[in-house]
C-alpha cells in the first residue's frame, strides 16, 4: 500500500539509515521495552483511497438533517446565520490554516495583524477596553471569567444567574470545582435574573456575578440595575456573557460598567459543526489586561520603525509562568477568530447593526404570530431573537412532526429543567423568511390545539 | 502612528458608506423598537467596525496571508508542535453540509451520521492508545490535561484520599502540565532529569508518597527521548498510590509500536491537531480527547457517545462524571478531520508515520550534530534538541540562528525549550517531509554555523529578507497597545 502523505522511498531509507549508522529502523525503537511493544498491527480500520473514503463519509454526512435541508428555529447558543462566501475563501488560504501560533513575528505578521484587528472589533462591539485573541468557546470563556474574578478579588464565591446557558453553568461548575470555588446559583423570575435573590446572595465574599445578555431565554437582563446592586453592596465583579450579534442592537455591556464580557462569535461566519469548534471571545476593562487568559497581540515597531505586531504580555501565560499561571490555555481558536473577523469586516459598521435589527424584527413578528395563533409566550420582557413558548402535548412528538414538515424545531427546555418539560425555546434569525415563520407558527399552533 | 510604509489596518482602509455584505430585505411588518425596548438598552452608537467593499476585504486578507507562513509555504520544524502536512481531503469532508451545518441540539436521531462518526473515532482512538474508554469532549491539549487531572482527583476523592494534592511534572515538561495541575486544584512538583535526559528515578522515588496524586509524563519526552524505564516509573507511582498521566503531545513517535495503555498509563490526552493532522489554524482550534483506564471510566466528562441497539446516543446520565468541560460535544470539526486521516492511513499507514517521523529526526540529528552540540546522544524519537552553546561563545545566540533561518525561507525550530538545555533548538521534521527538504535545511544550518564562526554579524543582524525586521517586544509589553484607536 502506498501512502500519499509519506515521501520516503526505499533509497531514502537506505541512505538515511547508513548516515545514522544503524541497520534498520527497528534499531531506532530498541529503547522501547519489549514488554510494552505492540506485537500485532493496530486493530483499526483498513485504509481507503481518497475517492472511496469521500464517498463513504458523504453517505454518512447525508444521513444528517441539517440547517440546509431544513429551516432551523433552533438556537440556544448556536445559530443559523448567513455566512458570506468570502469567509471560507479567506480561511482556506493555507498560509493561515497551516500555520501555528505566531511565535516568529517576522513571518507571521498576517496572523498577528488579523488577531489585532479581531481584538479591536470585539472591544468595539462589547464596549470594553481590551479583548484577547480568542478562547475555546463562549462556555469555557465564561468559566475562565469566573476563575479570573476569584483570582483578582481573592474571593471564593461566584454567583451565577439561572438564566445563563445551562451548559455554560455546568462548565462553570466544573472549572470552579477545580479551583475550590463556591458557585451559588440564583433563580430567574419570569425569565430574567431575580434581582431580589441577587441582592440577598451577594456579600463581601463574592468574587463576581455572572449574567447573560440577552439571557438563555432570549430576554434582556437589566444590566443597569445589576450594576447598581453591585456598586452598593460589594466589590464583586460584573461578568456578562453576550451574543455579540445582539450587541449590534443592544447597548453594549461595557456601557453599563461590566468588568468582563465574554461570549461566542459563532454568529459571525462560523458554521454550527455539531457544536464546535466555535470561538470564544474575552473582553475586559484595562485594569484586568495583565490578568487575561490566552494570547494577546500588541502593536509595536521593528528596528526600522515600521509598525508590526507581536504576541505580548506573555508573562501571564503557562509557557512562562508554568504552575503560577492563572489559566492553562495554550492553543485557542485562531482560525475561527479569523472567520469571524472576515464576517464582521464584511458586515461593517452599518451591516452589523442592520443584521441585528433584522433578527430582532423577525423575532417580534414571530412572537406576535405565535400569540395570534393561541400560543403562550411565557416571558414578556424585551428580547433579542429568541422566545419561550408553552406547548400542549409531547414536545418530542412535535419535534418529529416539524422535521417531517422541513423544520428543525426549537430547544426543548425540559432537557435541563424539569419545570419546563412543555416549554420550547425558539430562535429566529435573518435567514428565516416570513413564509417560513408563518408556516412554522401554523404547524406548532395546530399541534398545540390538538 | 501609521507611517507611509506601514501595512494598513482594516480600520485605516475604511470609508463611511461602504459595505461588503448583502442582507435580505425586511419581509415582515416593522415593529417600533422604542416600544419594545427600554431606550437605555438600545444601542445609540454603532460599533466602529470597518466599512469596506468585498474586494477590498479580499485584497486585505490575501495580502495578510502573504505576510504569513504555514506548512504549505515551506518546512516548519517547530519542535513539539508536529507541523505535518494537512491533507486537503480533510478540509473537503468537514465542509460537507451534513457535517458543517448540523446543530448540536438537533434530535440525536436526526444526527446519526455525525454521532456514528464520533463513536467510530472513539473506537479507533481507544485502539491506538490502548485505553479502556475515550471522550472527545476537550477542546485542546491543555483542556484535555485539565480534564484528565480532574478525573484523577475525582478518583482519589472517591477513595477518600483527599490528601493526594501533588502532581509530579518533569523539569522538561511543557508549561501547560504544571499550569493544568494548578487549575485542577493540585500543587505541581518538579522531578529532575538525569544525564541521559530521562526522568531521574531516584528523584522520583524521593518525591512520591501519600500526597502523590499523579505523575504527568510525555513519552517520548520533550527532548524527543523515550523514557525507557517507563515500567519502573509506573511501578513507583502506582505503588505510592498515584496515577500515571500521559501527555499525548508526542504520540506521533510511537503509533503502532507501543501504546500508552500498555505502558501503564491511567489517563491519556491526545492532540488531534498535531498527530492526526488537525490543522493548526494559526493557533487553533485544536481537539484534545481523553482516554482512561477502566478504573477511571466513570469519571469521563459528559456526555459520552454510546451505541445502543444500533443507535448512537449521547449519554448524559453519568453520576460520577467530572461534569461538563465545554458546551456541546467537543470540537467536532477537528474530530472529523482526524477521523478522515485515520481512515486514510489505517494500521500500516499510522505505523509508517511513526517509523518515518523517527527516521527523519534521527537522520537530521546525526548530520546536524557534526556542527551543533548534541546534549543527549542516544537515538531520538520524532524530535531532538540541539544546544547552540558553541555558537553562543562566538556571540551568536540561538535566537540569531532562528532569525537567520527566516532568510532561507524556513520556519525556525522551537527555541529556548526545553528549559534544561542551554540555547535549545528543538527540531521536529515530521514524516511528511522529503529527504531533499531535510538535506536543504541541514545544509542551511551548517552554513549558518559556518557564518557564526567566520562572519557572526551576518547571523546576529538577521533577518534581511522578511517584510519586517526584529520587533521591539519590550515596548510592546511595557506600553501595551492591544487595539486600534483612531488618531
Amino acid at each position: 500500500m502506498d501512502f500519499r502523505y509519506l515521501p520516503m522511498t526505499e533509497q531514502d531509507k537506505k541512505d538515511m539509515l547508513q548516515t545514522i549508522g544503524v541497520k534498520d529502523t527497528e534499531a531506532l525503537f530498541a529503547d522501547i521495552p519489549d514488554a510494552v511493544r505492540l506485537k500485532e498491527p493496530l486493530q483499526i480500520k483498513e485504509p481507503k483511497s481518497e475517492g472511496e473514503l469521500k464517498a463513504e463519509l458523504a453517505a454518512l454526512a447525508n444521513q444528517n438533517v441539517t440547517m440546509k435541508t431544513h429551516a432551523s428555529f433552533l438556537g440556544a447558543g448556536v445559530y443559523d446565520h448567513y455566512i458570506p462566501s468570502i469567509v471560507d475563501h479567506v480561511i482556506s488560504r493555507s498560509e493561515f490554516y497551516t500555520a501555528y501560533t505566531p511565535y516568529q513575528p517576522e513571518i507571521s505578521q498576517g496572523e498577528l495583524q488579523a488577531i489585532f484587528e479581531f481584538q479591536t472589533m470585539i472591544a468595539e462591539l462589547t464596549g470594553m477596553d481590551v479583548a484577547n485573541s480568542s478562547m475555546y468557546d463562549g462556555g469555557t470563556a465564561l468559566a475562565e471569567a469566573a476563575t479570573l474574578s476569584a483570582g483578582h478579588t481573592k474571593k471564593k464565591k461566584i454567583i451565577v444567574s439561572e438564566a445563563v446557558h445551562p451548559e455554560s453553568r455546568q462548565v462553570i461548575d466544573s472549572y470552579c470545582r477545580g479551583q475550590h470555588l463556591e458557585v451559588v446559583t440564583i433563580p430567574h423570575k419570569d425569565g430574567v435574573t431575580d434581582l431580589e435573590a441577587l441582592q440577598e446572595a451577594i456579600d463581601e465574599e463574592t468574587a463576581s456575578v455572572i449574567v447573560q445578555y440577552p439571557n438563555f431565554f432570549g430576554q434582556v437582563e437589566a444590566l443597569a440595575d445589576i450594576r447598581t446592586i453591585l456598586d452598593t453592596q460589594s466589590k464583586a465583579m460584573m461578568v456578562v456573557s453576550s451574543n455579540p450579534l445582539a450587541l449590534g442592537f443592544l447597548t453594549p455591556p461595557g456601557n453599563f460598567g461590566a468588568d468582563i464580557v465574554v461570549g461566542d462569535t459563532q454568529v459571525f461566519g462560523i458554521p454550527a459543526q455539531f457544536g464546535g469548534p466555535h470561538c470564544g471571545y474575552f473582553a475586559s476593562s484595562s485594569k484586568l489586561m495583565r490578568k487575561l487568559p490566552g494570547r494577546l497581540v500588541g502593536q509595536t515597531k521593528d528596528e526600522e520603525g515600521r509598525r508590526g505586531f507581536v504576541l505580548t504580555l506573555q508573562a501571564r501565560e503557562q509557557h512562562i509562568r508554568r504552575d503560577k499561571a492563572t489559566s492553562n490555555i495554550c492553543s485557542n481558536q485562531a482560525l475561527n477568530a479569523l472567520a469571524s473577523s472576515v464576517a464582521m469586516s464584511a458586515l461593517g459598521k452599518q451591516g452589523l447593526a442592520d443584521m441585528a435589527y433584522l433578527n430582532v424584527q423577525k423575532a417580534q413578528y414571530m412572537k406576535k404570530q405565535l400569540e395570534a395563533h393561541g400560543l403562550e409566550v411565557v416571558f414578556q420582557h424585551s428580547f433579542f431573537n429568541e422566545i419561550v413558548i408553552k406547548v400542549n402535548g409531547d414536545i418530542h412528538t412535535l419535534q418529529d412532526h416539524l422535521v417531517a414538515q422541513g423544520f428543525i424545531g426549537g430547544y426543548h427546555l425540559g432537557r435541563t429543567d424539569d419545570r419546563m418539560k412543555d416549554h420550547m425555546l425558539i430562535a429566529v434569525t435573518e435567514q428565516r423568511t416570513k413564509e417560513q415563520i408563518d408556516t412554522f407558527v401554523r404547524e406548532v399552533a395546530a399541534f398545540h390545539a390538538k | 502612528m501609521q507611517n507611509n510604509t506601514d501595512f494598513p489596518l482594516l480600520f485605516e482602509l475604511s470609508q463611511p458608506g461602504r459595505t461588503g455584505y448583502s442582507l435580505p430585505p425586511l419581509d415582515v411588518p416593522e415593529t417600533d423598537m422604542t416600544e419594545a425596548f427600554d431606550s437605555a438598552y438600545i444601542r445609540t452608537e454603532p460599533a466602529a467596525l470597518p466599512e469596506l467593499s468585498e474586494l477590498q476585504i479580499i485584497r486585505h486578507y490575501t495580502a495578510l496571508s502573504r505576510r504569513n507562513y504555514g506548512v504549505d509555504s515551506g518546512f516548519y520544524p517547530l519542535g513539539s508542535c508536529t507541523m505535518k502536512y494537512n491533507p486537503k481531503i480533510n478540509e473537503d469532508i468537514i465542509r460537507m453540509d451534513g457535517f458543517s451545518h448540523v446543530h448540536p441540539y438537533q434530535d440525536p436521531k436526526t444526527a446519526q451520521g455525525a454521532l456514528e462518526l464520533m463513536f467510530d473515532l472513539q473506537e479507533q482512538l481507544k485502539e491506538i492508545t490502548g485505553m479502556y474508554d475515550v471522550s472527545l469532549q476537550p477542546a485542546a491539549g491543555a483542556h484535555g490535561e485539565w480534564a484528565g487531572l480532574m478525573m484523577i482527583r475525582a478518583l482519589h476523592e472517591k477513595n477518600g484520599e483527599t490528601q493526594r494534592t501533588k502532581v509530579i511534572v518533569p523539569d522538561t515538561a511543557h508549561g501547560t502540565n504544571p499550569a493544568s495541575a494548578t487549575v485542577a486544584g493540585f500543587e505541581a512538583v518538579t522531578v529532575k532529569s538525569n544525564e541521559q535526559g530521562l526522568v531521574d528515578l531516584d528523584d522520583l522515588r524521593r518525591l512520591v508518597g501519600e500526597d502523590t496524586a499523579a505523575l504527568m509524563l510525555t513519552n517520548p519526552n520533550t527532548l524527543g527521548l523515550f523514557e525507557k524505564d517507563i515500567l519502573e516509573m509506573a511501578e513507583i507511582v502506582h505503588e505510592a498510590g498515584g496515577k500515571l498521566y500521559y501527555d499525548g503531545a508526542n504520540l506521533n513517535a510511537i503509533m503502532g509500536y507501543t501504546r500508552p495503555g500498555d505502558m501503564g498509563f491511567d489517563v491519556v490526552h491526545l492532540n488531534l491537531h498535531k498527530t492526526f493532522t488537525g490543522p493548526h489554524g494559526g493557533g487553533g482550534p485544536g481537539s484534545g480527547p481523553v482516554g482512561v483506564s477502566e478504573e477511571l471510566a466513570a469519571f469521563l466528562p459528559k456526555p459520552v457517545v454510546r451505541k445502543q441497539d444500533g443507535i448512537v446516543i449521547l449519554d448524559e446520565d453519568r453520576p460520577e462524571s467530572i461534569g461538563r468541560v465545554k458546551p456541546y460535544y467537543g470540537n467536532f470539526g477537528i474530530n472529523v478531520r482526524a477521523y478522515t486521516y485515520i481512515r486514510t492511513m489505517g494500521p500500516e499507514g499510522l505505523k509508517r508515520v511513526s517509523e518515518y517521523a523517527v527516521l527523519n529526526a534521527n537522520y537530521m540529528m546525526r548530520r546536524l550534530s557534526e556542527v551543533f552540540e548534541l546534549p543527549y546522544t542516544q537515538h531520538c524519537k520524532h524530535e531532538f534538541v540541539l544546544s547552540g552553546r558553541k555558537q553562543k561563545k562566538l556571540g551568536v545566540r540561538t535566537l540569531d540562528i532562528a532569525k537567520r533561518l527566516l532568510d532561507f525561507g524556513y520556519h525556525p525550530p522551537t527555541i529556548y525549550f526545553p528549559l534544561n538545555v542551554e540555547e535549545a533548538l528543538m527540531i521536529e521534521p515530521t514524516e511528511t517531509e522529503a529527504k531533499e527538504t531535510l538535506d536543504s535545511f541541514i545544509d542551511t544550518m551548517l552554513e549558518i554555523a559556518k557564518d557564526a564562526e567566520e562572519n557572526p554579524e551576518i547571523v546576529q543582524e538577521a533577518p534581511y529578507t522578511t517584510i519586517v525586521s526584529r520587533m521591539d517586544e519590550t515596548t510592546a509589553a511595557r506600553k501595551p497597545v492591544l487595539r486600534y484607536i483612531p488618531e
